[in-house]
């Protein structure tokens, strides 16, 4: 225990006097979530929108004027032509076209079903998403204020986006980040430390004293733990006060599913430092090991369900996928275990495994 | 007794032997040092023997326990510094014998009067705030060592750790090692300057894996065949050239001298014939008692693919 204690104070040290590790290792995670976070939460206005009106009825302009005079939309410089949607988006002239067909009127005075097309361009997610958003609530207030209660017609917002199906929020973005921010603190920084000790000859040194291969480990990963705790913490606070992300789920089962993933973390660390002679070579190995599938194949930037299908498969072998959704799930849906647990038992299966390996290859031999 | 003991130890890497049916041993208060050209197979002998790398075949014991089946006890009695510095450069002197006292077990009341024996017979005491990495070389190596003096081992391996460091420096090291060798240490030290072997109670050889010669320094000198020459000045180095190729001969420039080993038997007169032949006039040659030096260069010129003029 007192050798373990020895490492993890040397450890603390070594982490202290590198300046300039410690501040990369702090204000990355923050500088991190302010760009994911600022790049979605930005205030989205002036959007370009091009109101097909075939209704050609005071329903339907009615309609159009409330888009317009929302403050969000202006008018697009496109007429309803004959020309394909797509020229229209790709020449830039509208983000989104809304497009009335006729009856429209006539639905609203018998109540009856009727549907409204939203065509919107996906190039930029964040407009997209918010012009989809928009459009549902101004089209739902209209409805409200122009119609008695009870005759509240059925009026759909067929809404469709192109190139870019699926819509990112800066809750889903920040809340990401948490789970890459941990990935790669512990990974990182541990195949990094042992990578050293290799690259300047103190393994060997240590590797004739009596402290054991188990003890090198924990003493080392320890300090890790805390810095990367820390740096959860730091960017799921920023997320809770600064972004006003809801935390509707509890803290302890989501703690418990972060301690199983660093575990993770920390034993693809060990991993790829024991393949590894150099600290450069660690550092590309964690780095296309763990950051690589952590961004893109954990559902943070890209979602799983549109991805060609033998990718789909690789994702369940990526810790990160669990903790992302997981702590999606937790937090903004309050989801409890009893959702969760085979998201749990997934990751549970995969730290287990990750953390034996480590052990095993951790050799007590010079090579 | 018997303190470290090396039985036919066998060590390949592939088709490369690295080590070949090596035996050593070395006695409690006893100092003996390895030399060998670089590529002999010094280091990978000591990584063998400190179990940092398992060998093919042999046996290693350390004051009497069994490498294989006892290690853990043997590295509570052993100290080892590698070839290369590892120590903690950004940690202070004082935070590296520190922590080698913590991962050695050395009780806290034991640690500070240990410390002020190696502060004080290490003379590293005025830096033991300083970092290791703005040491110089001597004092690192001091340092090196005293981290392996912490637990006071009874069986002390040495890989070549006077390389790169000033005389004087390499001097008081020594000084250091023969105080140890008193108190009933037992070192095999490695070195890569013939000057220092004097200090060592005998001498092995090694080169190409393999043990070409052991003994005393006096011991080695007399078991030399040949006589040795000295020509206390330069001739041009195309004449150099030219003499290189004379069979049965080898030149060394040392400083700004030449120095001849001819065989076993040759006097004066012959080699002033064979030099002059040559085109080279032999101005004030004598022949000279040969060296440690000498030993080795004649004994590894006689092995296969090495060059005498290392």
């Amino acid at each position: 225990m007192n050798r373990i204690g020895q490492i993890a104070l040397k450890e603390i040290r070594h982490i202290l006097r590198d300046t300039r590790s410690l501040i990369i290792a702090i204000l990355m995670p923050i500088l991190m979530t302010f760009l994911y976070g600022y790049a979605i939460n930005l205030d989205i206005k002036n959007i370009k929108l091009a109101i097909f009106d075939f209704d050609h009825t005071r329903a339907s302009r009615q309609l159009a004027e409330s888009f317009y005079n929302s403050g969000y939309f202006v008018r697009a410089d496109a007429q309803p032509s004959l020309s394909s949607p797509e020229t229209v988006f790709k020449q830039g002239k509208a983000h989104a076209i809304l497009t009335i067909l006729p009856g429209f009127e006539e639905a609203l005075q018998s109540a009856k079903p009727f549907e409204i097309g939203l065509l919107v361009d996906g190039a930029d997610a964040n407009l997209a998403a918010a012009t989809t958003s928009y459009s549902r609530i101004i089209l739902h207030r209209l409805l409200e204020e122009t119609l008695p209660h009870e005759n509240m017609p059925f009026v759909n917002l067929s809404q469709l986006v192109l190139y870019n199906p699926d819509l990112k929020s800066s809750h889903f973005f920040v809340l990401g980040i948490i789970a890459v921010i941990l990935m790669l603190i512990s990974a990182l920084l541990t195949s990094l430390t042992i990578a050293r000790e290799k690259e300047t000859g103190t393994m060997e040194q240590l590797l004739t004293t009596p402290v054991r291969p188990y003890e090198i480990i924990i003493g080392k990963v320890i300090p890790y733990i805390a810095l990367a705790a820390l740096d959860g913490f730091l960017v799921w606070g920023f997320g809770i006060f600064h972004f006003g992300i809801p935390m509707n789920g509890s803290i302890a089962l989501l703690s418990a599913f972060g301690v199983i993933y660093v575990i993770a973390a920390l034993s693809i660390g060990i991993l790829v430092s024991t393949l590894v002679k150099t600290q450069q070579v660690a550092m590309l190995t964690t780095f296309v090991t763990t950051m690589m599938p952590s961004v893109l194949l954990s559902g943070f930037a890209f979602e799983i369900r549109n991805m060609p299908k033998f990718l789909q498969i690789i994702t369940y072998a990526v810790p990160a996928r669990y903790f992302v959704s997981t702590i999606r799930s937790i937090m903004l849906k309050g989801s409890g275990i009893g959702v969760l647990w085979h998201q749990a038992l997934g990751l549970g299966v995969i730290s287990l495994v990750l953390l034996t390996l480590a052990i095993k290859k951790f050799e007590i031999k010079v090579t | 007794m018997r303190a470290i003991e090396v039985i036919g130890l066998t060590k390949s890497y592939g088709e490369i032997k690295a080590v070949k049916d090596f035996s050593l041993s070395v006695e409690s208060g006893e100092i003996v040092a390895l030399a060998g050209p670089d590529g002999a197979g010094k280091t990978t002998l000591y990584r063998s023997i400190c179990g940092l790398i398992d060998f093919d075949c042999g046996e290693v014991r350390i004051m009497g326990h069994d490498l294989q089946s006892e290690f853990e006890s043997i590295k509570q009695v052993m100290g080892y510094m590698p070839e290369t510095f590892s120590l903690y450069p950004d940690l202070s002197v004082e935070e590296n014998l520190n922590f080698f006292a913590g991962i050695f077990g050395v009780k806290r009341e034991e640690l500070e009067e240990r410390k002020r024996y190696l502060y004080e017979f290490s003379g590293l005491a005025p830096f033991a705030k300083r970092r290791a990495q703005h040491l110089s070389g001597g004092m690192k190596q001091k340092l090196a060592l005293c981290c392996n003096l912490v637990h006071q081992p009874r069986v002390l391996l040495l890989d070549e750790p006077t390389r790169g460091v000033d005389p004087l420096s390499r001097r008081q090291f020594w000084e250091i090692l023969k105080q140890l060798c008193k108190g009933g240490t037992a070192i095999l030290v490695a070195t890569p300057y013939m000057d220092e072997l004097r200090h060592a109670r005998r001498t092995i050889l090694m080169s190409g894996g393999r043990k070409l010669a052991e003994g005393t320094a006096e011991e080695l000198i007399a078991s030399y065949k040949g006589t040795v020459f000295i020509l206390p000045w330069l001739p041009p180095a195309q004449t150099i050239d030219k003499l290189a190729k004379l069979p049965n001969l080898n030149f060394q420039r040392i400083g700004g001298a030449l120095r001849i080993r001819a065989p076993q038997g040759t006097s004066l007169d012959d080699l002033s014939g064979q030099l002059l032949e040559a085109g080279l006039e032999p101005t004030d040659l004598k022949q000279v008692s040969p060296d440690l030096e000498d030993v080795f260069v004649d004994l590894i010129s006689q092995e296969p693919g090495v060059s005498a003029n290392a």
